[in-house]
């Protein structure tokens, strides 16, 4: 069901922006591109605090902006939640106050009570402290309680997680993964690190000087030429989906469920039946035109070439379904021209079990929502 | 102390907390209309607060006896509708010395409203705090060490106003002849040194405490708030 429908223009300075997407009721949609391509803008259009020079913003019934209607429905009667890239608590507010400060004016029933978002977000021991005695990452957790808890129909989150560390983030992230699990609640997390999108979206627009070059489902938005301009041939890899099949408490390895084959990953942190998300980055896959023997590498998926894209000078991309699961591997030019890789090779594609530690990222224990 | 300085001192501190309270909210508004919005003439009413500042003193007070004089456009219609007589009066003297100290006030508030970050009231505005809200909950709280700091700095400058004042409402002992006053009219009399070296020291003791005061409730303000302490 689409809920969010946005078409809109904004000039900044020699800046113009197009944003033109229909976003439907699938969890969290990333709007993922370079520093300064206009993601923030973007999301404030969406909230109301910039406004668009034309267009039309829809949001399920409510029209929000329509230039040629006349419509402009003010950021504080939208019922958005917006998590901003710092925190913003109010420092004359205890962390209650500020929890407080959106519940007291929700419009809305309240369907998230105070105590399962302090739950939720572990704040029972912060409830009485003042902003500035918060590190960061309990402040951006208050920020991100204090906006569900006024009760929005939609979350946008602007590089929550951007002003961290990587301890905070790593302290920040569950807590986001388990908002989207539980709460329901659409999100619009806007990033430009790839990694965050990996864990916590479903969807992804791809936004480029102002456009939006690509979008769809996580799994497909990873194999584009587009997300490639965007973060690099060292950071490129198909993202897929799959099941914890079984682990193996001797070796301490897991066999995932992958295409029509399996995977074995690092066990730790894992259990049987779990989905997890993986990133299978192209530059770590090694292609054999037959079965390998005698090698130490533990991952051999059978698969057919469908697409053979030429990457730069040195390399070319080269995609792989393995039984429903589309991979793609990064070799050099001469390599796939020697192996004379084209649409419809058989082939197996080897995959060092070492390498895709850092990469599995654990999801919902029980998935909601399509991927 | 002696009747005539316990007098003019009261009348002082009289005359300067009604100015401050008169100055206060209107300083406020135009600090807020001049650092928050744009808008045609907004350089006007920039020059024209700030008027004070360069023209003589006297001149301020011949345009309010103009102006608010019995016989002035407001001061006649003040008389005849609400019965409130400004010239030679002690709320006279008080307005004297807002429109004196206005310029003081509202760059006062211009600071306190630059310490406040628009994302704070932005972040309200999407938890669903509409215009006047906002303005109650988080501007005006936030700027509370500005506009502290503001208020005992103007009234300590308004407990000195005198050219103006002398020149709207003259210089009646125990109706408008506040510690500057008086401390004038002592050095015009033959015998008025030693008070008048009273009056003086007692001004200066006043405005010294004043200065000192503002700058310590900030700071100790700004510290609570986890605002950067500088002014």
């Amino acid at each position: 069901m689409t809920r969010l429908t946005i078409d809109v223009r904004k000039q900044r300075g020699s800046f113009q922006l197009h944003l033109q997407a229909s976003l439907s009721d699938g969890g969290v949609i990333a709007l993922f591109g370079r520093s300064g391509c206009g993601k923030t803008t973007a999301v404030n259009l969406i909230a109301g605090l910039l406004a668009p020079d034309s267009g039309r913003i829809q949001f399920d019934d409510t029209v929000w902006f329509d230039s040629e209607a006349g419509i402009n429905v003010p950021a504080e009667q939208r019922g958005i939640g917006y998590v901003f890239q710092n925190a913003r608590l109010f420092p004359h507010y205890s962390v209650i106050g500020n929890l407080r400060y959106g519940l007291q004016r929700s419009r809305a029933d309240v369907r998230i009570p105070f105590d399962q978002i302090v739950a939720l977000l572990g704040l029972e021991s912060l409830l009485n402290r003042q902003p500035r005695q918060l590190s960061g990452g309990e402040q951006q957790r208050v920020a991100l309680g204090r906006a569900l808890l006024s009760q929005p129909r939609l979350l946008l989150l602007d590089e929550p997680l951007a002003s961290l560390d990587q301890a905070r983030r790593d302290e920040v992230l569950p807590y986001l993964e388990r908002i989207r699990d539980v709460l329901h609640i659409p999100m619009i997390y806007v990033s430009h690190q790839f990694e965050e999108v990996i864990r916590l979206a479903s969807e992804v627009v791809l936004l480029e000087q102002g456009q939006i070059v690509a979008q769809g489902a996580l799994t497909d938005v990873s194999l584009k030429p587009e997300l490639r301009t965007i973060i690099g041939a060292e950071a490129i890899g198909a993202v897929v989906r799959a099941t914890v099949y079984s682990i193996d408490g001797d070796t301490g390895l897991a066999q995932l469920r992958l295409g029509s084959g399996h995977l074995n990953v690092e066990a730790q942190g894992l259990t049987v039946g779990q989905q997890v998300r993986l990133q299978l980055l192209a530059r770590d896959l090694i292609l054999a035109l037959e079965a390998p023997r005698y090698l130490s590498v533990r991952n051999m998926l059978k698969g057919i070439v469908t697409e053979v894209r030429i990457d730069d000078a040195q390399a070319a991309l080269v995609i792989v379904d393995v039984g429903g699961v589309l991979l793609m591997a990064r070799v050099t030019s001469s390599a796939a021209r020697d192996m004379q890789l084209r649409k419809g090779v058989m082939l197996w594609v080897l995959v060092k079990a070492v390498t895709l530690r850092g990469h599995v990222y654990a999801g919902a224990q029980k998935q909601i929502g399509p991927l | 102390m002696s009747s005539v300085e316990s007098q003019a001192l009261y009348l002082s501190l009289n005359v300067a907390a009604r100015s401050v309270l008169f100055t206060l909210p209107i300083a406020i508004a135009i600090a807020w209309l001049l650092t928050r919005r744009r808008f045609i003439g907004r350089m006007l009413i920039d020059a024209v607060v700030h008027l004070p500042l360069v023209l003589p003193p006297v001149v301020i007070g011949y345009l309010l006896l103009l102006l608010f004089g019995t016989r002035g456009a407001i001061g006649s219609w003040l008389l005849h509708t609400f019965d409130i007589r400004l010239a030679f009066t002690r709320s006279g003297a008080a307005l004297a010395t807002a429109v004196m100290t206005l310029p003081l006030m509202v760059r006062a508030m211009r600071i306190a409203l630059e310490h406040v970050d628009p994302g704070l009231e932005e972040a309200a505005r999407t938890l669903g705090a509409r215009a006047w809200d906002r303005f109650f909950t988080i501007t005006l709280p936030l700027m509370a060490p500005g506009i502290l700091a503001g208020a005992i700095t103007a009234f300590s400058a308004g407990l000195g106003e005198f050219g103006a004042v002398i020149t709207f409402v003259g210089n009646v002992p125990g109706e408008t002849q506040t510690l500057p006053l008086a401390l004038y009219s002592a050095l015009q009399s033959p015998n008025g040194d030693v008070l008048a070296a009273r009056l003086a020291t007692l001004s200066l003791s006043l405005g010294l405490c004043g200065l000192l005061l503002s700058e310590c409730l900030a700071r100790y303000l700004r510290r609570k708030l986890g605002q950067p302490s500088a002014t």
